[in-house]
């Protein structure tokens, strides 16, 4: 029978733990703001020789994921962790790595893009990443996180998948603050992710491979890449199953959106990670007040889970779309964009409010919560327009 | 097992996962002669297999045989002409391509 050991611990511990219990073969990491207590306690197991990890002390993010396709290439398991500035630099790393079919786990922190500069809570990092072919869980809690992060190995090197995966909570609310955690015990996670089966070791086997191969002429390029689209839309049942197996191990519930009140509410707000406590807060209190308000949230981002975005907000007279990052230019911010586009086949029309909050770690308050649903109320009545929205900046004067 | 040479042809369902190419060291199947607009001509009678080309070529082109150069593989020289600029004897002069094709 598995055990857990009930502790007080941040998200960034709870993600050196899963390392630690899942010992990658190899982890070459940066350290940066607010990631680095993952990396650090985690080489701290190294040094002890609590896990046979190769730790590669790189120095840049730049190098740090070239590492780990390098190291993914030959069989290996490979994880490393990032954030905001360093998940920029790693950029065309990402989709080398995904091109490449290395199932690596990367932690993100989530946090603020320069300029200015900022180490505090958004999803910019992330949404800059959202095109580059990599799976992306946003976790809500640290608990989530862990518990994400073991669900991500196993979903990365399983044999249909073969896809790098983002594990990502929000810096500092997530990362840094402390929860009451429950740790498994180490030998049922050892149970739970076996040692990952390479395709085609570059070394090692009796039959040599080239890998990071030249396709520029023809259409092989072209081909690969669909194949590559291809995969990670098909990768959905894959997490499920596996999120299940694993829930049924932990006891806490597995599901690819977390849809709160969301069957007969009429108003329901759309978000991803941390702050979608304190819409759900906002939804109890408005729900003892006779409104039926609802809090969809999407634990996996990347693929889009579209046909459970558009079953939790069906039955919605008015919808309210809330992102941490904004897309300069573009009709709406990243999420935004996702879920008119996820609506778009549904018939009829359900009035839609776009929010761009808590920028750079600002605030989001509960206040915010309630100016949203009450919005919403307005919205459903016809007595305010669509469209972007910045929540709570200061008014123009 | 597929032939590599054919992969041009194959599907997505058919390319192997990441790109990988199942058959280690197949360059030499890539013919890179295309690319040349200058060429070397080899002079037997000046060379003296110093092999200071051999050495030079950056892409293995200059032949060789038990120590003696016997001659230039076109189906690989891109025409860089650093065999030509380093040789000492004047056994090596570039020559535009289409003079080459017209003779």
């Amino acid at each position: 029978m598995a055990e857990q050991k009930v502790l007080a611990a941040n998200g960034n511990t709870m993600v050196a733990e899963a390392y630690r219990q899942a010992e990658p073969d190899v982890v070459a990491a940066y350290p940066i703001t607010p990631q680095t207590a993952i990396v650090e306690q985690f080489d701290k197991y190294v040094a002890e020789g609590l896990v046979h990890t190769e730790f590669v002390p790189v120095e840049s993010e730049h190098s740090s994921m070239s590492a780990c396709i390098g190291a993914s290439t030959t069989g290996a398991r490979v994880a490393t962790a990032t954030a905001s500035q360093g998940l920029a630099l790693m950029y065309e790393e990402l989709h080398i790595a995904a091109g490449m079919r290395c199932p690596i786990v990367m932690a993100n922190a989530n946090r603020a893009i320069s300029a200015p500069i900022n180490i505090h809570g958004d999803h910019s990092d992330v949404m800059g990443a959202r095109d580059a072919g990599w799976i992306i869980f946003f976790a809500e809690t640290a608990q989530e996180a862990y518990d994400n992060t073991l669900v991500s190995f196993r979903v990365a090197e399983d044999k249909d998948v073969q896809l790098p995966v983002m594990t990502t909570m929000d810096g500092f609310i997530t990362s840094h603050a402390m929860e009451r955690c429950e740790l498994m015990d180490d030998a049922t996670v050892a149970d739970f992710l076996g040692t990952r089966t390479a395709r085609e070791p570059m070394v090692g086997g009796d039959h040599p491979v080239s890998q990071g191969m030249f396709a520029s002429v023809g259409g092989a390029y072209f081909n690969l890449k669909q194949g590559e689209s291809l995969a990670i839309d098909s990768v959905k049942p894959t997490i499920q199953r596996i999120g299940e197996e694993w829930a049924k191990i932990c006891g806490r519930p597995f599901s690819l959106v977390d849809a709160f009140e969301c069957e007969d509410a009429d108003y329901i707000i759309v978000i991803l990670g941390s702050s979608a406590g304190n819409a759900r807060a906002v939804a109890r209190e408005l729900r003892e007040q006779g409104v039926k308000a609802g809090v969809l949230r999407l634990k996996l981002y990347r693929p889009f889970p579209a046909a459970e975005v558009r079953e939790g907000l069906k039955n919605a007279k008015a919808i309210a779309i809330m992102d941490r990052s904004d897309s300069f230019g573009a009709q709406y911010a990243p999420l935004g964009e996702d879920v008119r586009c996820a609506l778009y086949p549904m018939d009829g029309h359900i009035p839609t409010r776009d929010y761009i909050y808590g920028l750079g770690g600002a605030d989001v308050t509960l206040d915010l919560m309630r100016q949203v649903y009450s919005e919403l109320q307005e919205l459903a009545a016809g007595k305010l327009d669509q469209g972007k929205h910045y929540l709570g900046t200061n008014k123009a004067q | 097992m597929k032939d590599v040479r054919d992969f041009e042809s194959w599907d997505y369902t058919q390319i192997p996962l990441g790109g990988v190419s199942i058959e280690a060291g197949n360059s030499d199947d890539y013919e890179t002669g295309g690319w040349r607009s200058i060429r070397p001509v080899w002079d037997k009678d000046n060379c003296t297999n110093c092999m200071l080309c051999w050495v030079s070529c950056p892409d293995s082109s200059i032949l060789v045989k038990d120590q003696e150069m016997t001659g230039i593989d076109y189906q690989h020289c891109k025409g860089c002409g650093i065999c030509a600029e380093e040789c000492r004897f004047e056994a090596l002069k570039m020559i535009p391509e289409n003079e080459a094709e017209a003779e």
